[in-house]
């Protein structure tokens, strides 16, 4: 038993940080380090820059430009990039590389991958209907083959950035006669195609990230079929078994903690700080002491997969507890405006230019982030899921 | 960076797993826990035989110079099953005291005796006005002639009435000091009781117990650093116990709710239970994870390791109170017998939460420790 990383490991994440210390641009970093979404164009100027470092992708095999890095310098890279504020890679790098690399084919592969490496192409995910959210197996989007194409008819909802994106990866039904699970393809789908439409949900913080893309009679080429017909939900678990780790979002966490006490001290109450109040300073040390128990859970289950053991319910602890402990920071910060927590500036980036200049700067992103963390215990299977999936591992009943 | 065990260490827990196998988990441990010792004497002896006594004490005193890590894979298997002996007021608390501060001579004199297991100890630190503060100590030993006089009260001293000696802690006119004493001296009084977890404890009240200057423990007035140390490495102890006790509590919980029908369903299938038992299980997982990175760094002597101690009793603490009691609630009236083990889990982790201070004074302390920014 060791708690220290190999000096190979370390000077690798001084390599890391002296990178995100040089090569991050500043206005992102800023964005990031209050919550706020970073834009399409910010998003593509960094990674051009990753590119050009050729780290775009680290969670891909080298010979798809992706990196050699070990499992450990992964955990590591990602917990550097996360502590300096850089933007979190997309969906075209984390899911549907992975899927086409381990499913697609070689005329996928030698188009699709490099594009997403250059940020040529910018994903969207089409999974969630209105009728299959937790039940994402009940999808009812229809694909119908019309000759050398699908025909898709349907509905999507939650869609992130769909209205930023040219391609969408998008599960469809082909076979509805057969058991839910059997009957789904997985489909790469340009979103120029005519017959479909993109409406805008604008969420809990006003902005506009998520959502409704319609499908009427859009023309999909069969050979943008990623596998086989009506294996499609297994490439989408693929995803899920492999996808361990950086669900937990410490180094994230941690930022907040700093933000959260450094506002604490600083802000004034009454005669004193607002650190002063026991009750406050209770609640910011419970969370960080789960903070640090979480950072040390997913170290030992690294650490586990280090040896070669299977993949249980290690994912969806990390993501409850996570999400929780992120829920319950971004809380406090609100609690920790006071009455500042009262006045609601959208954010510029995604609605019109509305910053407003009253309250400390520090106010700025704060509620929006709050609002937006809503949905950290919802999305990606939301908690209630998760134990379920931890219930049916365990308990088995 | 790795949280799995060497061979060596694996072959440390599957020793232990094999004792509580064959000595608790087939055995009537209730006769044991109303027994006058409290534990049995011919399993302290098989300690010493498979070298246990001996794990965290220096090579030269006949020890195996063992960590806190190889402390926390014994404490959590012995935790599992309920393991009575007093290891840790023995060889934890006052061995550790003894190993740290004691002169040259009291160190050949204690440790080889406790690690034949000729010789127990308990540790009286805490008085009925202290809370969990090591540093309050109202019992005074005042200078007589070449000794001490020692007047006062120590409350809760767990293996009170079988210990052979006792470590004290009391205030000279240099600062609060360990002794050594015998059982039955002149003046020192025992009042007797069995704890809520099934074992003996004292309160001990002193009176004009007169000891010569051999009984000081370490430097006069130097106690206190001595013993947040080891009470470090105490806390270390049964933080790992806990850790034993909950993923056994888990197990039988998980056994249960599996088998027990109602509504002619086992009621492992109900969703209100699954998810409570799942809540058990990350806390108990978020615990093991805090008790094997504080051995390790208690191993490491890491700068910051005081603030990771109170990180971790906290986090240890919440688990098993949440652990304890969810145990019990998804038994249901089973959960509430003497008979059925469940209950005696329960007792022992909330007891956990209390010994070396309760999360409130964790918290506290760790408060003190954290700068704000």
């Amino acid at each position: 038993m060791n708690l220290a990383f190999g000096s190979k490991d370390l000077i690798f994440q001084q390599e890391l940080q002296a990178f995100l210390a040089e090569c991050l641009p500043d206005d992102i970093r800023e964005r990031c380090a209050r919550g706020l979404i970073v834009g399409n164009e910010d998003l593509i100027r960094w990674q051009r820059i990753l590119y050009d470092r050729g780290w775009m992708a680290p969670n891909w095999p080298v010979e798809y430009g992706g990196t050699d890095w070990t499992l450990t310098q992964k955990y590591i890279a990602a917990r550097e990039f996360a502590a300096a504020c850089a933007p979190l890679p997309t969906f075209g790098i984390t899911m549907l590389g992975p899927v086409l690399i381990a499913f697609g084919s070689a005329e996928q592969k030698a188009f699709y991958l490099p594009r997403i490496l250059k940020s040529e192409d910018v994903w969207c995910q089409g999974y969630s209907e209105p009728g299959a959210g937790s039940d994402l197996a009940n999808l009812k989007t229809r694909a119908v083959r019309a000759g050398d194409d699908y025909l898709v008819n349907g509905q999507k909802i939650w869609t992130s950035y769909a209205h930023w994106a040219d391609r969408m990866f998008c599960l469809v039904r082909t076979d509805p006669a057969a058991k839910p699970q059997k009957g789904i393809s997985f489909l790469l789908i340009d979103m120029d195609t005519p017959g479909i439409e993109i409406k805008p949900i604008i969420g809990l913080d006003m902005g506009h990230t998520l959502n409704e893309v319609f499908l009427s009679d859009v023309r999909v080429p069969v050979k943008n079929r990623v596998g086989e017909e009506n294996e499609g939900w297994t490439y989408a678990k693929y995803l899920l078994q492999k996808e361990r780790s950086f669900v937990a979002r410490v180094a994230q966490s941690r930022h907040l903690v700093q933000r959260l006490k450094r506002i604490a001290s600083e802000q004034k109450m009454g005669a004193g700080y607002l650190f002063g109040s026991a009750e406050f300073r209770r609640r910011v040390s419970r969370l960080e002491i789960d903070l640090q128990a979480l950072e040390y859970t997913e170290l030992r289950y690294l650490s586990k997969e280090l040896q070669g053991e299977p993949v249980g319910p290690e994912p969806s602890i990390l993501k409850i507890r996570g999400s929780e402990i992120q829920q319950g920071l971004k809380q406090l910060l609100v609690e920790s405006l006071g009455m500042y927590g009262v006045p609601y500036e959208n954010d510029s980036m995604t609605v019109s230019d509305s910053y407003m200049e009253v309250g400390p700067d520090h106010r700025h992103g704060i509620v929006a982030e709050h609002l937006y963390g809503r949905g950290a215990t919802i999305f990606g299977g939301s908690n209630e899921i998760q134990r379920n999936i931890i219930s049916r591992m365990l308990l088995g009943t | 960076m790795d949280f799995n065990l060497t061979e060596e260490q694996s072959m440390l827990r599957d020793s232990v797993e094999r004792f509580v196998a064959d000595h608790y988990q087939n055995t009537d441990r209730a006769a044991l826990v109303y027994s006058d010792l409290g534990y049995s004497a011919e399993h302290w002896r098989l300690f010493a035989e498979m070298g246990w006594l001996a794990l965290p004490f220096a090579e030269q005193h006949g020890g195996f110079g063992g960590t806190p890590v190889d402390t926390a894979i014994l404490m959590e298997t012995l935790g599992r099953g309920l393991v009575l002996e007093p290891y840790l007021s023995t060889v934890v608390l006052a061995g550790g005291l003894v190993a740290l501060a004691g002169s040259e001579v009291q160190q050949a004199d204690i440790i080889p005796q406790i690690i034949a297991g000729d010789l127990t100890l308990a540790l009286a630190y805490l008085e009925p006005a202290s809370g969990f503060d090591p540093s309050h100590v109202a019992t005074t030993a005042r200078s007589d002639g070449d000794g001490f006089l020692l007047n006062g009260y120590k409350c809760v001293v767990y293996q009170g009435p079988s210990a052979d000696r006792f470590i004290l802690s009391a205030r000279t006119e240099k600062g609060v000091s360990l002794f050594v004493l015998e059982q039955g001296l002149p003046g020192l009084c025992r009042k007797d009781f069995k704890t809520l977890d099934g074992q003996w404890a004292s309160d001990l009240s002193l009176e004009d117990v007169s000891v010569g200057p051999e009984a000081l423990l370490g430097g006069e007035g130097l106690a206190l650093p001595a013993l947040e140390q080891v009470l470090g490495r105490a806390v270390s102890a049964v933080c790992a116990e806990a850790v034993g006790s909950m993923a056994a509590a888990n197990e039988i919980t998980r056994d249960y709710i599996r088998v027990r029908e109602q509504f002619g369903v086992a009621i492992g299938s109900f969703q209100a239970l699954q998810h409570r038992w799942v809540d058990m299980h990350i806390e108990a997982e978020l615990a093991k994870s805090m008790s094997d990175a504080l051995a390790m760094r208690l191993r490491d002597g890491d700068e910051d390791v005081p603030a990771m101690v109170h990180a971790t009793k906290v986090t240890v603490g919440r688990a098993a109170q949440i652990v304890g009691q969810g145990a019990v609630q998804l038994h249901g009236g089973i959960g509430m017998t003497d008979d059925y083990a469940i209950g005696h889990y329960y007792k022992r982790l909330s007891i956990i939460d209390l010994l070396f201070g309760n999360q409130d004074y964790h918290a506290t302390r760790y408060e003190a420790l954290e700068p704000a920014q």
